[in-house]
């Protein structure tokens, strides 16, 4: 049989717990060696050595009920933490075999301490990902779970949770199911026409395609529906990136404050006091967003900000949205239109780096009376969002968030019951099997045989089936579980 | 039991137990192989008999039967000497589908199998019923003993025993014993099996009625004529010959229909008299209309027997029903209301064994140098039997010099999917090969079967040297051709007019020319890039390729398809390397299943059973799933690690 792991499952780092993991047939004797209840004689009496019957002090825990205790070092009998562990019995346990699990304080020195004297009474280390592993031989979760699980690890807000949780839960894998189900029925219907060719006449074999090609039709909306979801999917797990801009002293750190609606970045009334990149994380219904705000964009007056500009430009590279802060009391300056110049020719793809996120202005100095002139602005940028804001009173910034919203969602809202794919390795399966079946409906138009089309069709029937791991292909659990941390 | 010593004259290579398709291709491979070979039959007036339809090929069997000649097989040669009429099926559609079929004079069939038999060298064909196998332990087989008391050593056996062994006619509520049409059965070989161990199965297969040809009334038939350019089936052939009789189409009616469904019970199945599995895909009129009771007809074709015969098969109305009732169903039937039958209907169930027990060569799992062919192996179907008769034979003899065994993989012919289809996956009913089974079909094609397999045949020592050479001259002048029709250089403005002619002259495709034109507007294009697009072929090139030479009807051909669908054969190599990589993927032969983790229990039990030697093959296992698969892959990737971090 497999042997026993162990590792860290929490985050390494300071916190309130940290949580050691034990999985395997001999994780309740090595849990029942290191643990000892309180008032229980012999610290330092030692207990049953490894490899000694620990029958009775495994029976000691009760099936999936925390104990409190402490651990201790069974060959000095020396205190290690006070601890909560618990016991859990296979079949019904994360990884499908008997799970240990030790609560103690989430120092990094008492993490360690305690999966070394695990190791040493006989568990192995855990390879990332080896849990899920685990659960996924044992039949828990299938493929597309164990990708999930991975996202549901790196969410960060409660939407991104929600995707990766439906995916666990198996509704990925139903919808995949589902449309690998109609291509397996136009397969059939192909194999059919091939191998009977004396039921039927011509006429048989042009009903045939057209049916063929119905199904068809209906698979590659079913996929293509699915991958539109991806790039939301992608934001909600990863995040979106967005970078405030703007000339210096148009309130770009009061738009970042309003925003977060508290003081991280440094406001002065001095431009170009924000020399460098400001990070920050904000939750915006449900969507993660690593807000940036740049130094101004503007020519380097020392090397310093120099430096600082640089920075912004390769965050306005990367930004999914940008909001370009404007002054509503000022008319457009002229470093105001070199920026929005520098965005035009962006939206426009007139320049080789055009990929660009999506622009929403924001007239700032709401408050005060408005001189900015936003029907020439509307003709800079064509197309263009623009949102009245004060950020000094927080007007105006739940507009900002809605386009911010609208923006991922492609201008549609969606509930968070529909399936997301979050995962890019999804998304690229998906693409290659929605253009395989593509490629099978375009044949059949232009009226090639079912026997050819066929090929393309098994090849997208394949392909999905890699993402619920019902394909066979080398190298496709690697692929999936190399993205995990250890102690999952 | 155990025999000792044979006389010099009673010890054999090989010994063949039957001589339908299976045992004729066996005998023959083993004794082209070099080897003293035996065939015994119950009756020599029955060898290579169609006890069925009177055909050779047919969807996904055409093919079989091209790729037995590019080994060196019998069949197509046969076939070829005999046939009255042929056609290429489903010629409308892709290259990969195209599949020859051909009538044969069932006769002249038999007696050219036979007389090419007694000639073979190093080849006895002998009358004589097998009743008990030899073998010493550990199961080893020996020899046979048969019903006369005589006993023949045999280094290996092959079992070829078609519907004979243990075979039982049914026609309505009566059955007897009896091997096909009326033919001894073979009923103390099955109970010598089953006493060292065999566990054996019943299938069942049926065949329908004969009509005599002047009782027909061909006015009311539709005539189904032969292709006026027969495409032989075997690549030796030089002289393609001529049809000489046709098929005649007709329909049942709900009249026939109420016949058969009223009278249901009174028919083996459906009164309970059998219990053999029958074929899904070869249905009996009354499946056919119990399962299908909204289809209002179903299509007969009507096959002429052969030459010096009136008899005529009634394809597709498999039944049986009572004699009258068999009468009065098929004189329903337009065109037959005067019919007279001269052979009635049945159905016959036979014992097999489970292919699973045999490994990819065809060799018994347990009892070592037993070889399997045919129905024994739960398939049906003349052309499956020649197919594992001849690679059975050859296995048999590369057992006996020690040598690995000759396994085609699915990638590589339809004989390698039928035969990892049967041992691999197993059958619950008698299998039939199709195009449908055959995920790489684009390359499996019937035209290029000798491409594929001819230099293996070689390489085996059964293809002969004059067919080697003949393969490698089309090989060459195919290349060659494909070269020339790649470098001649043609003007965009001609490309564009040919083009435009073409649009004018064929019906239906009037958008064509117009993007084709177009597409060519500039600079030049070549003869092979026009040959790929849809509207243009090999013959209508023609008219632009002024010097074309005079080159092998067979080069033209594979230079036409190869050059027309390049795109697709190039997505079904991709495809077909993947498949090759799973499948090279070797799982050592010692491992112990049920001690690797996250296993089912049930996966690993399926796994010991059959102890696939790849992961691939083990993905192809009934019950073993894709997580299961998934197991073995990281099993053997750590065992590849060599135990990096466990020393495992």
């Amino acid at each position: 049989m497999g042997e026993t792991i162990a590792a860290v499952s929490t985050a390494y780092g300071e916190g309130g717990i940290g949580i050691v993991r034990i999985s395997g047939a001999r994780a309740g004797e090595i849990l029942g060696c290191l643990f000892c209840r309180p008032g229980s004689p012999g610290r330092g009496a030692r207990s049953p050595g490894i490899g000694e019957t620990n029958a009775a002090k495994t029976f000691a825990f009760q099936n999936r009920r925390m104990h409190y205790g402490h651990i201790i070092d069974p060959s000095s009998g020396e205190t290690i933490d006070e601890v909560l562990a618990v016991y859990m019995r296979a079949p019904h346990t994360y990884t499908g075999e008997d799970v240990a699990e030790i609560h103690c304080h989430g120092s990094v020195v008492s993490l360690r301490k305690i999966l070394e004297k695990i190791l040493a009474s006989g568990a192995v280390p855990a390879e990332p990902g080896e849990f899920t592993k685990r659960a996924f031989l044992n039949g828990r979760i299938d493929l597309a779970q164990a990708g999930a699980v991975i996202d549901m690890i790196r969410a960060k807000t409660d939407r991104g949770y929600d995707a990766a949780l439906g995916q666990l839960e198996g509704r990925l894998s139903a919808k995949i199911s589902d449309v690998r189900e109609i291509l397996a029925d136009a397969c059939a219907e192909a194999a059919v026409n091939m191998d009977y060719p004396d039921e039927d006449d011509a006429a048989g074999d042009e009903a045939a395609a057209r049916s063929v090609e119905a199904r068809l039709t209906k698979a590659k909306a079913a996929m293509d529906a699915l991958i539109a979801t991806a790039d939301a999917g992608r934001l909600i797990v990863e995040g979106i990136r967005a970078v405030i801009v703007g000339k210096p002293n148009v309130g770009k750190s009061s738009l970042l404050n309003a925003l977060l609606r508290e003081s991280r970045a440094i406001v002065s009334k001095t431009p170009g006091t924000t020399r460098d990149s400001i990070e920050e994380y904000l939750n915006i219904k449900g969507i993660p967003v690593r807000l940036t705000d740049t130094a101004g964009i503007r020519d380097a007056e020392t090397d310093l900000e120099a430096m600082g500009i640089e920075r912004s430009k390769d965050a306005l590279r990367k930004a999914d949205i940008i909001l370009l802060t404007l002054d509503g009391s000022l008319p457009l300056s002229a470093a105001d239109r070199k920026i929005i110049a520098e965005l035009a020719g962006r939206l426009t793809g007139d320049r080789a780096d055009s990929e660009c996120g999506t622009v929403i202005a924001v007239i700032n100095k709401r408050d005060l009376p408005e001189a900015i002139d936003r029907q020439a602005l509307a003709l800079l940028l064509p197309g263009v969002a623009m949102v009245g804001v004060s950020a000094i009173t927080g007007e105006g910034t739940e507009e900002i968030e809605d386009r911010i919203v609208s923006a991922v969602y492609g201008g549609k809202a969606r509930k968070g019951e529909s399936v997301m794919v979050t995962n890019a390795a999804h998304k690229s399966l998906l693409l290659r099997a929605a253009a395989s079946t593509e490629k099978a409906l375009e044949m059949l138009r232009i009226g090639e045989a079912l026997d050819f089309v066929e090929t393309d069709m098994r090849e997208a029937y394949d392909t999905l089936g890699e993402i619920t791991g019902q394909t066979v292909t080398e190298g496709i659990l690697d692929r999936v579980f190399s993205k995990f941390c250890v102690g999952k | 039991m155990t025999v000792k010593a044979f006389g010099e004259t009673d010890m054999y290579d090989v010994i063949v137990i039957g001589a339908g398709h299976a045992g004729c291709e066996a005998g023959l491979a083993a004794a082209r192989l070099g080897k003293k070979t035996l065939m015994l039959t119950i009756s020599l007036e029955s060898v290579a008999m169609m006890p069925c339809n009177p055909s050779i090929g047919g969807t996904g069997k055409g093919q079989l039967v091209r790729e037995i000649d590019a080994l060196g097989g019998e069949m197509g040669i046969n076939i070829d000497k005999t046939f009255i009429q042929s056609r290429m099926l489903n010629a409308t559609k892709g290259p990969a589908v195209h599949s020859p079929r051909a009538q044969a004079d069932k006769q002249r069939y038999h007696e050219q199998m036979k007389h090419t038999l007694e000639k073979q060298e190093n080849l006895i064909l002998r009358q004589g019923e097998v009743t008990e196998l030899l073998f010493e332990e550990p199961l080893r087989v020996t020899g046979v003993r048969l019903r006369t008391g005589a006993v023949y050593g045999g280094k290996t056996v092959i079992l070829a025993t078609g519907t004979y062994l243990n075979g039982r006619i049914h026609v309505s509520g009566f059955s007897w014993p009896s091997g096909p049409s009326g033919l001894t059965p073979s009923l103390i070989l099955p109970e010598n099996l089953k006493k060292n161990g065999f566990v054996l199965r019943k299938f069942k297969t049926g065949t329908p009625a004969r009509v005599l040809s002047h009782t027909l009334d061909y006015s009311k038939l539709l005539e189904q004529k032969g292709d006026g350019n027969i495409s032989p089936f075997s690549f030796m052939t030089d002289d393609p010959g001529e049809n000489k009789r046709s098929c005649w189409l007709t329909w049942t009616n709900e009249k026939s229909h109420r016949i058969v469904a009223e009278n249901i019970e009174k028919t083996a199945p459906y009164g309970g008299y059998t219990t053999g599995v029958g074929p899904r895909y070869c249905l009996s009129i009354e499946d056919k209309v119990s399962r299908f009771p909204d289809r209002r007809r179903h299509q007969l074709f009507l096959e002429p027997e052969g030459l010096s015969t009136e008899e005529v098969y009634v394809q597709g109305m498999s039944t049986s029903l009572p004699e009258h009732l068999q009468l009065a169903f098929y004189r329903s039937i337009e065109g037959l209301e005067r019919a007279e039958i001269s052979r009635y209907a049945y159905s016959i169930e036979y014992d097999c064994l489970d292919p699973l027990s045999l490994t990819g060569a065809l060799e018994h799992r347990e009892a070592k140098n037993l070889f399997c062919a045919g129905q024994i192996n739960g398939s049906s179907g003349y052309e499956e039997a020649a197919a594992q008769g001849l690679m059975a034979g050859v296995n048999a003899v590369r057992r006996i010099d020690g040598k690995e065994p000759f396994v085609l993989d699915r990638s590589e012919a339809y004989i390698g999917v039928l035969i990892d289809d049967l041992t691999t996956k197993g059958t619950d009913e008698p299998y039939r090969i199709m195009t449908s089974r055959a995920e790489f079909r684009l390359a499996l094609r019937q035209d290029n079967a000798d491409i594929r397999l001819t230099e293996k045949g070689r390489g085996i020592g059964l293809a002969s040297q004059d067919r080697h050479e003949r393969y490698l001259r089309n090989k060459r002048e195919t290349e060659e051709e494909m070269r020339r029709l790649g470098g001649v250089v043609v003007p965009a403005r001609e490309a564009a007019e040919f083009l435009g002619r073409l649009g004018k002259t064929s019906a239906g495709t009037t958008d064509a020319p117009v993007t084709g034109a177009s597409a060519i507007s500039c600079g030049k294009t070549t003869l092979a890039a026009l040959l790929k697009r849809p509207e243009v072929t090999y013959d209508n090139l023609r008219e632009i390729d002024r010097d074309r030479p005079d080159v092998l009807a067979y080069a033209r051909k594979q230079a036409e398809i190869q050059i027309k669908y390049e795109g697709y054969i190039d997505r079904q190599n991709k495809q077909i390397e993947k498949f090759k990589k799973l499948e090279s993927k070797r799982i050592p032969q010692g491992t112990d299943y049920y001690s690797l983790n996250g296993l089912r229990p049930e996966a690993a039990q399926k796994l010991s059973d059959k102890r696939p030697v790849s992961i691939g093959q083990a993905s192809r296992i009934s019950g073993v799933s894709p997580a299961d698969v998934n197991v073995l892959l990281i099993h053997l990737a750590r065992k590849a690690e060599g135990g990096k971090r466990h020393g495992r």
